[in-house]
C-alpha cells in the first residue's frame, strides 16, 4: 500500500506541500506539479522540509511545469527526480491511490 | 416557472421546486398537490411538517432512507416504512414530500 | 474480498471562504446511500468546519454546520481531526460541535463521532483507505 501524493500550489503561498509532508506515511511519493514545482528548488525557505523529509519519501517533479516557469533542472535540491507526463502516468501505476494537496 | 398561491405566482424551478425557501406557506402544499390531483390528509401533512422541521435543523433535506429512519423514530414503525410512505407520496417521498414542503429536492437525489 | 471501500474525505478548508467544505459534504451525503465504509478528515483549516458557534445569519447563506450533526443518520460516524492541526489553530476538542451515533451494534448507544488524531495515526488512516477525496 503506498500513496502518490500530488501538490500543485507553491509553498510560499499555501500550506499543501508542509500538510503533505507532516501527513504523508513513510515509502510514498510526492510529485509536485504546476505552481507545486517551486517547491522542488534549492536554496528556499521550504527546501529543508522537503530535504529533510527524503528519508521516508521520494519526491519528483514534473519537467513540463518546471520548463514552463523557466525553472532550470539545475536549481532542483539534490534528489528530487523529474519525471514528464509518461512519468506521471507510471507513478500512478505504481501506487495504489493518489492523494491531490489542493 | 411558477406555480399561483393566492393569486400571487412564485418562482419554481423547472421541476416544479419553490425557489425561494421562505416563500413557502401551506398553501403552497396545496396548491402543488393539487395540480398532481393529490388531497392533502393529515398523514400528508405529517410527513411535510416533519421534512420543514428536519430541514430547520439540518438545513438539508434528509435521503428516502433517512427520512424513513427518522420518521419511524418519532411515529413510529407503522409511519417509518417506505410502503406506508410511498402510499402517501407515489412519486417518491423524498422528491415529492420535499416538493410540497417548498424544500429543495433532496440531496443525492436525480 | 468484500465489495465494500474504504472512503476517505479529507477536508482542509474553511467554511465559507470557498466552497469546498459544502461541497465536500455534499458528497459525502450522496455517497453514503452506496453503503460503503465512509470516514471524513479535518486537516489544516479544515478543523474550522466544526467549530461551534457558527451563525451565518448576517451573511444571507445557508449555515451548513448544521448538517454535520445529520451524519450520524447518514450512518457517517468517523470524524477524524488532527491534533497538530487543532493546535496550531489554538483550538481543542471543547472548541468543536459534539457531534454523535448511533451505534447499532451496541443497542444504539450515542457515541462521539469525533475523534482526535496525531498527524502520524492521521497517515496511517490515509494509508489504510481505499479511496481518498480531497477537499
Amino acid at each position: 500500500m503506498s500513496i502518490l501524493h500530488t501538490v500543485n500550489k507553491s509553498p510560499f503561498d499555501r500550506n499543501s506541500l508542509e500538510s503533505c509532508v507532516r501527513l504523508a506515511a513513510k515509502g510514498g511519493a510526492v510529485l509536485m506539479i504546476e505552481d507545486g514545482v517551486y517547491g522542488a528548488m534549492k536554496g528556499t525557505t521550504a527546501s529543508d522540509m522537503v530535504t529533510n523529509a527524503m528519508k521516508d519519501l521520494t519526491f519528483y517533479v514534473l519537467g513540463p511545469d518546471l520548463k514552463a516557469r523557466g525553472v532550470d533542472e539545475g536549481k532542483l535540491i539534490d534528489g528530487v527526480k523529474v519525471v514528464d507526463y509518461n512519468g506521471f502516468v507510471t507513478l500512478t501505476v505504481e501506487n495504489d491511490k493518489v492523494q491531490s494537496w489542493l | 416557472m411558477g406555480i399561483e398561491v393566492n393569486g400571487k405566482v412564485l418562482e419554481t424551478d423547472e421541476e416544479g421546486y419553490l425557489a425561494n425557501l421562505n416563500e413557502w406557506t401551506p398553501e403552497v402544499a396545496t396548491a402543488m398537490a393539487k395540480e398532481e390531483d393529490v388531497d392533502l390528509t393529515e398523514n400528508h401533512w405529517e410527513v411535510i411538517n416533519f421534512l420543514r422541521e428536519y430541514y430547520e435543523e439540518y438545513q438539508i433535506a434528509p435521503a428516502v432512507r433517512v427520512l424513513t429512519k427518522a420518521i419511524g423514530k418519532k411515529l413510529g414503525p407503522d409511519k417509518g416504512n417506505s410502503k406506508y410512505l410511498y402510499e402517501l407520496f407515489p412519486y417518491g417521498p423524498g422528491k415529492q414530500a420535499c416538493k410540497y414542503a417548498g424544500l429543495p429536492k433532496p440531496t443525492g437525489c436525480v | 474480498m468484500s465489495d465494500i471501500k474504504k472512503f476517505m474525505y479529507v477536508n482542509r478548508k474553511a467554511p465559507y471562504g470557498t466552497i469546498y467544505a459544502w461541497e465536500s459534504l455534499e458528497v459525502v451525503l450522496i455517497g453514503a446511500a452506496f453503503e460503503q465504509d465512509v470516514s471524513l478528515a479535518f486537516v489544516d483549516d479544515g478543523v474550522y468546519q466544526l467549530c461551534k458557534g457558527q451563525d451565518t445569519t448576517g451573511l444571507g447563506i445557508k449555515n451548513f454546520s448544521a448538517t454535520y450533526r445529520a451524519l450520524g443518520d447518514y450512518d457517517v460516524s468517523k470524524l477524524y481531526v488532527e491534533k497538530e492541526s487543532l493546535e496550531a489553530r489554538g483550538l481543542t476538542l471543547d472548541d468543536l460541535m459534539p457531534l454523535t451515533y448511533e451505534d447499532a451494534d451496541d443497542d444504539y448507544a450515542e457515541k462521539d463521532s469525533i475523534r482526535v488524531v496525531s498527524s502520524q495515526e492521521m497517515a496511517e488512516l490515509f494509508e489504510q483507505s481505499d479511496v481518498l477525496f480531497n477537499f
